[in-house]
């Protein structure tokens, strides 16, 4: 639970030393309760203010790193719902290897996925992780596979591995990586020292909430805090009710065993279903989803739908402001602009691209803001897009010289052709569903 | 180790609504369906009521689009054209729940077919089919009242679930469906306070709630979805914290949205990085209404048959497995 400005002061050493920067520990004190300093600033902290502070600060759900240089963060997570303020680690897909697929086909496997990514609004789309299940005879085969994704990649591993001495022998391969074990049965000290002496976070795996909980505090008092919940279920639809007790229970109870990330596996389905099923645990509180196997198609439309729900819902995605081709123009094609709200953007690009016709579209800086904002806001109006036009050399571009404006700002049109000379502004429709017919109506060029 | 499940009851619950009409009721349908009902959120067995399960529509067209997707003719080039044929593939081998006739052809820039050869087209469907029809209209205003009109009145007494009024034009389509007995839907443009909005002009006109369905508009994923899911998540929130004007059942068109999207369109070549076309369509198709699922939608039109098996399947799992913990 937080604790006051005055309940902090009261641990402080009260000397208003200012060695942490500010000029009273009562100040001081004030900054840690608003979070804008942390106690490691005051170098005369005693141990008991370290302590107490420590479990306080403790965020709900806690933060856990999976990974060497570039590591995937989950967890950390404040709200149920998106709208109350954002989600903020974005879930960390895994795609698994089996040594049984055999040695050439998991290196060609792993290199695919290693160099696989798309770009969606400025954001490089990848995935994260490689779970490695071992589920060969042959020993050798889980170490070299885990040669071989260290070879070829640096995104962090999940090791799946039912046999201990091969587990730890693969573990000891990757000590400084960060590397999570996932558990297929009831944690015991065999793999708590594994997790000790080799710095791994642990996936605990349980099917109801009291073995859990009972796993997590022998793990926590054995003192790993990294720490992942597999609570495994017969269907999507209980999984959904799980992970949501889960949350609840960590934000709402402030029930410490399940403040931890959540880790879900999805096996033995096809592909349309796992994939339905992943989207719907995309959007429930799963931090890590496990996937059998690698379809570009399917990863493309499960990233985007990640990039979608973790975007913070008070920063709309900006895209970049450029001149945009929409089919294939001309310099004799038409021009059209607007901002650069990413929506804004996708609905205008896609609805001239439905009108069949080519063009160029003029997409400005707003800061993200869709185009009534952006007008209320002064920034977009007539001075500003001719001055973006100026900047990016349209005029040397197109040789039309009509410029086609949102409806909803018909007010700016006298404005930009001031600021435009040459140029003929004309006032298009107000929403985007209507350009395949305003194209249709208006001469544009 | 003890552990107590958290448990949140709601004051107010989804309405239930009703679709289709039997001959005993005045209409010509096998059978009735009926969404909504639910008392807590989606899929919270653990905590509320959930006596209806979210259906899937399949959608007809009085006339093939310019913008038909290529990947979808694969599925359906033998009957685009027969909207009375293509409803019952829909239904008899795709397991379409309801049947949604898209009227866009009356649109006066998209063919501007009258409103007698909509009837026309509606009453094939009818004849063809016998699960509860949804009819979809578009947004030039006067052609779709005419349209609206004219096939409320041919299917006076069917219940079918007219798609859709919005603010600037309710009243002539609404006083229609009183007058023929049908159901409604208020679509407005991802905005919670517009919904409410709306809902309340409607009942203000003794439109009777339990025939009301909710449209909150649908983005497809990556155009938008983000809103869409969010404005639907706070929609239900409202409904069952008790606001009877949001505690309606709520419409999605993933069909509709996803195919209208270049990512559901661009062949492989093009773009060799998004992989297969016709999966990638499903796959995006999936993506959208899974996750609107999960936010609240009741009711879902759906486009590729591979996506709609799917989507089904997956619902009918996590109501049978429901109960329990």
């Amino acid at each position: 639970m937080a604790l006051s400005g005055l309940d902090i002061f009261k641990l402080l050493p009260k000397t208003n030393c200012g060695d942490c920067g500010v000029p009273t520990c009562m100040a001081f004190a004030m900054k840690l309760a608003q979070k804008k300093a942390e106690l490691s600033e005051c170098p005369h902290a005693s141990e008991e203010a370290k302590s107490t502070l420590g479990a306080a600060s403790e965020p709900p759900i806690r933060l856990v790193k999976i990974g060497k240089d570039h590591p995937l963060e989950v967890g950390s997570e404040t709200v149920m719902f998106r709208h109350e303020k954002t989600f903020f680690h974005q879930t960390g897909i895994a795609i698994q290897l089996r040594t049984s697929e055999g040695e050439s086909t998991l290196e060609q496997k792993i290199r695919e996925i290693e160099e696989y990514r798309v770009e969606r609004v400025g954001e490089m789309l990848k995935t994260d992780l490689f779970l490695i299940t071992h589920d060969s005879p042959d020993k050798d085969i889980f170490l070299k596979t885990i040669h071989l994704v260290k070879e070829n990649s640096t995104k962090g591993i999940i090791l799946d591995c039912a046999e201990y001495e091969t587990l730890k022998a693969g573990t000891s391969l990757l000590k400084d990586s960060h590397v999570a074990v996932l558990l297929k049965k009831t944690i015991s000290d065999d793999w708590i020292d594994l997790a000790k002496i080799y710095n791994c976070s642990l996936i605990l795996n349980s099917e109801s909430y009291e073995d859990l909980a009972a796993q997590v505090e022998k793990t926590k008092q054995a003192g790993i805090q990294d720490i992942l919940l597999n609570l495994t279920s017969k269907n999507t639809g209980m999984q959904i009710q799980q992970n949501t007790i889960l949350r609840r229970s960590a934000l709402k109870k402030a029930y410490k065993p399940f403040g931890f990330p959540l880790f879900h596996q999805i096996n033995t389905e096809t592909e349309f279903d796992m994939f339905a099923t992943a989207a719907a645990l995309l959007c429930k509180y799963e931090s890590i989803i496990a996937l059998p196997e690698y379809n570009r198609a399917l990863l493309y439309a499960l990233l985007t739908l990640r990039q979608n729900i973790y975007t913070d819902p008070q920063k709309p995605i900006q895209v970049d402001p450029k001149v945009y081709p929409i089919g294939e123009p001309t310099p004799e094609s038409p021009v059209f602009v607007t901002t650069n709200f990413s929506l804004t953007y996708f609905i205008v690009s896609g609805e001239i691209e439905n009108s069949g016709i080519s063009a160029h579209l003029v997409v400005c800086d707003t800061e993200g803001q869709s185009v009534l904002t952006a007008w209320a806001a002064g920034k977009f109006v007539g001075e500003n897009i001719a001055k973006f036009i100026k900047t990016i050399n349209l005029e040397q571009q197109v040789k039309t010289r009509k410029i086609v404006i949102p409806g909803f700002v018909s007010q700016i049109s006298g404005d930009l052709e001031e600021n435009l000379p040459g140029w003929e502004v004309i006032v298009g429709c107000q929403e985007a569903s209507d350009i395949p017919s305003f194209v249709k109506n208006v001469e544009l060029t | 180790m003890k552990f107590d499940v958290p448990k949140e009851l709601n004051a107010g619950h989804v309405l239930e609504v009703t679709i289709g009409a039997t001959s005993e009721q005045g209409g010509s349908r096998s059978h009735t369906v009926t969404i909504g009902g639910s008392t807590a959120l989606p899929f919270h067995f653990f905590e509320g009521e959930f006596p209806h399960r979210p259906l899937i529509a399949m959608e007809v067209f009085d006339k093939k689009s310019e913008k038909y997707p290529s990947s979808l003719m694969d599925y359906y080039r033998d009957v685009i054209e027969k909207p009375g044929e293509m409803a019952k593939k829909c239904v008899d081998e795709y397991g379409a729940e309801l049947i949604s006739v898209r009227l866009e052809g009356t649109h006066p820039e998209k063919g501007n077919k009258s409103a007698d050869e909509a009837v026309e087209i509606v009453k094939q469907v009818l004849e063809s089919v016998r699960v509860p029809l949804i009819i979809t209209g578009h947004s030039y205003y006067e052609k779709n009242n005419e349209v609206m009109k004219k096939v409320c009145e041919a299917t006076a007494g069917e219940n079918c679930l007219i798609s859709y009024v919005e603010k600037d034009n309710y009243k002539t389509i609404a006083a229609a469906c009183i007058a023929y007995n049908h159901t409604l839907v208020t679509q407005t443009p991802i905005d919670v306070n517009l919904a409410k909005q709306l809902n309340i002009l409607l009942t203000e006109m003794s439109f009777p709630p339990e025939k009301i369905v909710m449209d909150p508009l649908t983005g497809a994923l990556g155009y938008g979805i983000e809103y869409t899911y969010s404005i639907m998540e706070r929609i239900r929130i409202d409904a069952l914290a008790g606001d009877k004007m949001m505690a309606f059942p709520m419409l999605i068109n993933p069909g509709y949205e996803s195919f209208r999207v270049k990512e559901t369109r661009a062949p492989e070549q093009d773009y060799p990085d998004w992989g297969n076309v016709d999966l990638r369509g499903a796959y995006w198709e999936i993506a959208t209404a899974m996750s609107l699922l999960v936010a609240g939608a009741d009711l879902l039109i759906m486009y590729h048959p591979q996506a709609v098996a799917a989507v089904k399947k997956k619902v009918e799992k996590m109501f049978d497995g429901r109960g329990g913990d």
